[in-house]
């Protein structure tokens, strides 16, 4: 089969791999039909990610087709349409009994700090990805679902990762009636926490970026208030001049890992590695938002320390919150509003790019060049 | 209140000033606006509550993967997991290094991490000398897309903008193309020195 593999930083090509087998009876075989390039790829293409190793296939957004079935699968069958949450959870451990299936202790050797994802690095279980024709989908009878009728491959896909991680990060920040939520970063993430952020009764909400063509799409998708960063001396002065110098009383950062805003923290963290993460984003959130409010943190970081002001989180006396989305417990709702046209992550997709030409891709993405915002992976055999 | 308090900001007053939010209003301006307003119907709500069913999961502990070759484990874990990804087994000096760096550190150890790191970059130069021998061998101009930078608009997407990460993507062609060019100098003049010292 035809996969993407990881050659070190800032490489990837396109090569014949073996499809993959059935290494467990609740394995199944799927073969993708459209797949996605996530913001977190961003750090492993970058060799963020301790342990991504060379030869490694990414890709934790994706569809498919039922190829194979393992001896003990019930739920799924060859033929079937199904959608695979990015994260690869048991359904039986202490977690997944009480619904965090991002944080299952039964799929990740390699770590217990966090889950089994799809395609990303060792460090999150030494799965290959689905940026390729086929993949390996354990626990078949637990993860994936059937794709309704009525959904499009586009909204499908998007219910993977970004859109469900976008919505979790809205309910993480566990927003009131007329509350001010302000989410750093206008990625497809970002924009559904945003869209979200009015479906959970906020009364106002502001996005914050630097790219003036997702800033605009936060206008349009969104509805949100838009503030280029690069525009203000201090963002967060310009902040809390925009709440009446009292502060949001809700942040989400939706950036992660490769934050830019500050040069020294980026290049410490994303070109350095000395970080896990280069935490500007989350920086500006603690400062920015007032005292008591809620912090809502679902951009990716590395497993190494960041430099993150935790003193004034501790003096404001502000409430973090943050994991990785566990997608499922999300999809009954996020199908409710996918259907009723509450939220239309489709709506996210810029670029469609067939799987020979993906290092293309991954370049206008992660250069931000020709509008991109989600591009989408359309596998050789799909 | 005092005429001069109700001028003050929010924030020093025991009232907020900041007009309040028509709800229909919004439910009229934004679709769905308020649809999860209530904090405990929401899908995460309540945490931790106990799945009975376990999603779909008809096993108490699943059924063991086979282990096909020694897998590497965080030392943090009792056990091997019973469901494992099998990518990339390790090999060479980098695997030497993970293999070391998962024996003996946690995950609560920088030097684990960091080690990590290193044997990523190792992994790497290791790749690029072995695919020298093959019929394959890497070609950064095909795997970096760079070429996207013609047909995507690579100019006019950062022309007058202002982006700030324009200040540091000058350096990603230094990580990437640096090494290569440092190896390049340092074979050419071991080279040169080695014929110097044969002519002699």
């Amino acid at each position: 089969m035809r996969a993407m593999v990881y050659r070190g930083p800032y490489k990837i090509r396109v090569e014949e791999k073996d499809i993959p087998r059935i290494e467990h009876p609740n394995d199944a075989i799927v073969r993708v039909t459209l797949a996605a390039i996530c913001g977190s790829d961003l750090h492993l293409y970058h060799g963020l990610m301790p342990d991504t190793r060379v030869g490694m296939s990414f890709g934790h957004e994706f569809i498919g087709v039922v190829d194979q079935v393992g001896a003990s699968v019930q739920n799924v069958q060859p033929g079937d349409r199904v959608m695979v949450p990015f994260n690869i959870f048991c359904g039986s451990c202490w977690y997944c009994a009480r619904g965090l299936y991002s944080n299952c202790h039964n799929v990740n050797p390699n770590a217990t700090a966090v889950g089994g994802i799809y395609g990303y690095s060792h460090t999150c279980g030494g799965y290959d990805g689905g940026q390729a024709e086929y993949v390996r989908v354990p626990f078949a009878d637990v993860g994936p679902a059937l794709i309704p009728d009525w959904m499009s491959e586009e909204d499908a896909v998007l219910l993977t990762d970004a859109a469900p991680t976008g919505y979790f990060g809205a309910q993480l920040g566990d927003i009131a009636q007329g509350d001010t939520v302000v989410v750093f970063g206008a990625g497809p993430v970002g924009l559904v926490a945003a869209q979200s952020s009015w479906l959970m009764g906020a009364g106002r909400v502001i996005v914050i970026d630097h790219l003036e063509y997702r800033l605009e799409k936060a206008r349009t998708f969104a509805n949100a208030e838009t503030y280029n960063f690069t525009e203000y001396d201090d963002i967060v002065v310009a902040l809390k001049r925009q709440t009446d110098f009292l502060g949001a009383d809700v942040a989400i950062d939706a950036v992660g890992a490769e934050a830019d805003g500050n040069l020294l923290q980026h290049v410490t963290s994303a070109k350095l590695k000395l970080q896990g993460g280069s935490p500007v984003a989350l920086n500006w959130a603690i400062d920015s938002v007032r005292k008591g409010a809620t912090i809502s943190v679902i951009g990716a970081y590395g497993p190494i320390f960041s430099a993150v002001k935790f003193g004034d989180a501790m003096n404001k006396g502000l409430t973090l919150r943050m994991n990785q989305c566990p997608v499922k417990r999300q999809w009954p709702r996020l199908f409710e509003h996918v259907h009723n046209g509450y939220l239309k992550p489709s709506e996210l997709v810029t670029h469609r790019v067939p799987l020979e030409h993906i290092a293309e891709g991954y370049h206008v993405f992660s250069a931000k060049l020709d509008g991109c915002i989600k591009p989408l992976v359309v596998p050789t055999a799909a | 209140m005092t005429a001069s308090s109700r001028d003050l900001p929010t924030a020093y007053v025991p009232s907020g000033a900041a007009p309040a939010r028509d709800a229909d209003q919004l439910r009229a301006r934004i679709p769905g606006w308020g649809v999860d307003l209530d904090p405990a119907d929401r899908p995460s709500v309540p945490k931790l509550q106990f799945h009975e069913d376990l999603s779909g999961a008809h096993w108490e502990f699943p059924e063991r993967q086979p282990e096909r070759w020694p897998r590497e484990r965080s030392i943090e874990h009792a056990f091997l997991t019973p469901v494992f990804g099998t990518a990339c087994p390790p090999h060479g000096l980098s695997g030497v290094i993970r293999k070391f760096s998962y024996r003996r550190y946690s995950e609560g150890r920088a030097a684990h991490w960091l080690l990590l790191l290193l044997a990523d970059r190792v992994d790497a130069w290791e790749s690029h000398l072995r695919s020298f021998a093959t019929l394959h061998p890497d070609n950064p101009i095909t795997e970096t897309g760079v070429l996207s930078e013609f047909s995507h608009h690579g100019l006019s997407s950062r022309l007058g903008r202002r982006r700030s990460d324009l200040v540091h993507q000058p350096l990603d062609p230094v990580i990437v193309a640096g090494p290569w060019v440092a190896a390049g100098g340092a074979a050419f003049v071991g080279i040169r020195t080695l014929m110097r010292m044969l002519r002699r």
